[in-house]
């Protein structure tokens, strides 16, 4: 139980996924091609707002993980 | 352009009638006594999870950025979506540092920033360095509201000349100014919902009917000349667009928690679970503007710039018509006019948010600080609305004397002076290690270098930073905020040497940072 306390507002393992979710939204070369489509969207377009609900879910993720 | 638009005039006008009710009805909703500065400036504290969602998602999306994305979008191609990366990263950032800000604000009934500061460092004049940015960096923020209000109205035809042209602005100037003197926060947080949903409804339909209309997405994006639907690669010794488009979102991300009115509307949720449930449920907004930024690729589509009809509006408004003019030329009147005011009202959202925020910060860390040292609660508070006036107005008088593309460039500043007011703020949030007088110097260097950078490329926002013979393009907000935070720390060990005996006390203790 004082563990969880003491964890709390401290490091976690968990804020990992936030870097991994930092990196790649702030690598512009990563994702800067045309290929390939999705249903007529290239690919730097589709794959942005795709990175957006990872990013929800790594976040929900780290919130019921810390959280509990 | 000269025709007035009826159907569309008188959804609007109906729409922003139900709004003006629900802002007065507001300040009976979780009723408090609004003569406390908190009751009227924060909401009471008492914000949920839904109702925060809805409240800082109006700050963060306003009808500048429903304008202004696409219009960057239509004009400049890929480089606009690096507004999808910035409201991605901006939510780990709301998840860690500010339910710590929150939590400690919490404790010690601190409404602004600059409170915290004065609590935490023990410095009047850093408090009062933050609380001029904040106010300053705000106003011209305002002011573009009422640009994304003005947009609107032209679409519909409304024009005239001399005093009866600026008519429908100063009414809408009005009701906005009377709901919020007398509701406080409570009356944003109210007409956000609404916003919202229409917003949505706008955004879904759009996006569904247009690419439809125009024969599918893979029609659209083959409208768009190859040099706007890719970031250019960049040449040999120079990161170019990859290093802009990277520093525009982190830099855009920095600044925008260290805006008052973002943080009025972190602090008036009722815990700081609210807050971390909330920055995984912000995202739903991202989603949108990425939505919304596609728009500029549909007006290319569509061809609505080269529209006869159109034209009038681009000339007057420029780039900023292509919203408007896309959505008269694909919807029926009376969507379009749904349209206008989700867009309309989303100006007025953030516009009372950042009123409310700058006089919670004069009231707070320059009245009580320096004129009127014990207010009673009622003065505070009435202190608090006059000032949300005279922001209000400053606002308004600037938009109807100053060309546009002043209130643009002064917002582009904005967003450099603001991530200024950085170490003391969010990293002081996790630390008092800097000095105080480190972090003002620190600040000051900061504020005229990231000024100088975007004077010296005639304000635009990528400044080419030169290293041996590479170039780094980049924002120089980005680059003024290393610059601010290098000065703090080498400055630190010696200030703090000079008076080893004369540390102040920091009012806060580590456990109040914790939930």
């Amino acid at each position: 139980m004082n563990t969880t306390e003491k964890k709390r507002g401290g490091w976690s393992w968990w804020y990992l996924l936030f870097v991994v979710q930092f990196a790649v939204a702030l690598w512009p070369p990563f994702y800067n091609k045309a290929d390939p489509y999705l249903f007529g969207i290239p690919f730097f377009y589709w794959f942005q707002m795709l990175w957006v609900i990872v990013s929800a879910v790594f976040t929900a993720i780290v919130y019921f993980a810390v959280e509990e | 352009m000269s025709e007035l638009n009826w159907t569309a005039l008188i959804i609007f006008v109906l729409l922003f009638g139900f709004i003006t009710w629900l802002g007065f009805a507001a300040a009976r909703w979780r009723r408090g006594d609004l003569d406390l500065l908190h009751e009227w400036g924060l909401g009471g504290r008492r914000f949920g999870t839904v109702i925060t969602w809805f409240l800082v998602g109006g700050d963060v999306y306003t009808a500048y950025t429903f304008i202004a994305v696409p219009a960057l979008a239509f004009g400049q191609g890929a480089v606009a979506f690096f507004a999808v990366p910035y409201t991605i990263i901006i939510y780990p950032l709301m998840f860690l540092i500010f339910r710590r800000l929150w939590n400690v604000c919490h404790k010690h009934g601190y409404i602004t920033a600059g409170d915290f500061v004065k609590g935490r460092f023990g410095n009047r004049w850093l408090a009062l360095a933050v609380c001029i940015t904040g106010i300053v960096a705000t106003m011209p923020y305002i002011a573009l509201q009422l640009v994304g209000l003005q947009v609107v109205i032209g679409a519909m035809g409304v024009s005239g000349t001399g005093f009866m042209a600026d008519l429908p602005l100063f009414i809408a100037f009005v009701i906005l100014a009377a709901f919020t003197y007398s509701s406080g926060l409570r009356a944003p947080a109210s007409i956000a919902v609404v916003k919202d949903l229409l917003i949505y409804v706008t955004a879904i339909a759009a996006v569904i009917v247009i690419p439809y209309e125009l024969g599918g997405f893979g029609k659209i994006f083959a409208a768009v000349p190859a040099q706007k639907l890719l970031l250019a690669v960049p040449g040999p010794n120079t990161t170019g667009a990859y290093s802009a488009y990277a520093t525009l979102a982190l830099g855009s991300a920095l600044a925008l928690f260290l805006y008052p009115h973002s943080l009025t509307g972190i602090l008036s949720a009722s815990s700081g679970k609210v807050i971390r449930r909330n920055a995984a449920m912000l995202p739903g907004y991202t989603f949108m503007l990425g939505l919304l930024a596609l728009f500029g690729f549909f007006v290319i589509a569509s061809g609505v710039d080269k529209l006869p009809e159109y034209a009038a509006g681009f000339k007057q408004f420029g780039n900023n018509f292509a919203v408007p003019a896309l959505l008269l030329h694909s919807f029926p009147a009376w969507f379009a006019g749904v349209a206008f005011a989700a867009i309309g009202i989303g100006a007025l959202v953030p516009a009372a948010i950042m009123s409310i925020a700058a006089a919670n910060l004069y009231t707070r860390n320059i009245h009580r600080e320096f004129i009127n040292k014990n207010p009673t609660d009622k003065q505070e508070s009435h202190v608090a609305k006059l000032t949300s006036l005279i922001v209000k107005v400053g606002a308004l008088v600037f938009i109807l004397f100053v060309p546009t593309q002043y209130a643009i460039q002064l917002q582009l500043l904005g967003g450099i002076w603001i991530i200024q007011t950085l170490p003391p703020v969010m990293l002081g949030a996790y630390t008092r290690w800097f000095n105080s007088w480190a972090m003002l110097a620190g600040w000051a260097v900061g504020t005229f270098a990231g000024t100088w950078m975007a004077i010296s490329v005639k304000l635009t926002n990528t400044y080419p930073l030169h290293v041996g013979d590479h170039t780094f393009p980049g924002y120089s907000a980005v680059y003024s905020v290393l610059l601010n935070l290098a000065v703090a720390i080498v400055l630190t060990p010696i200030f703090n040497a000079m008076a080893a005996n004369k540390m102040p006390v920091d009012q806060t203790v580590a456990a109040d940072y914790q939930s």
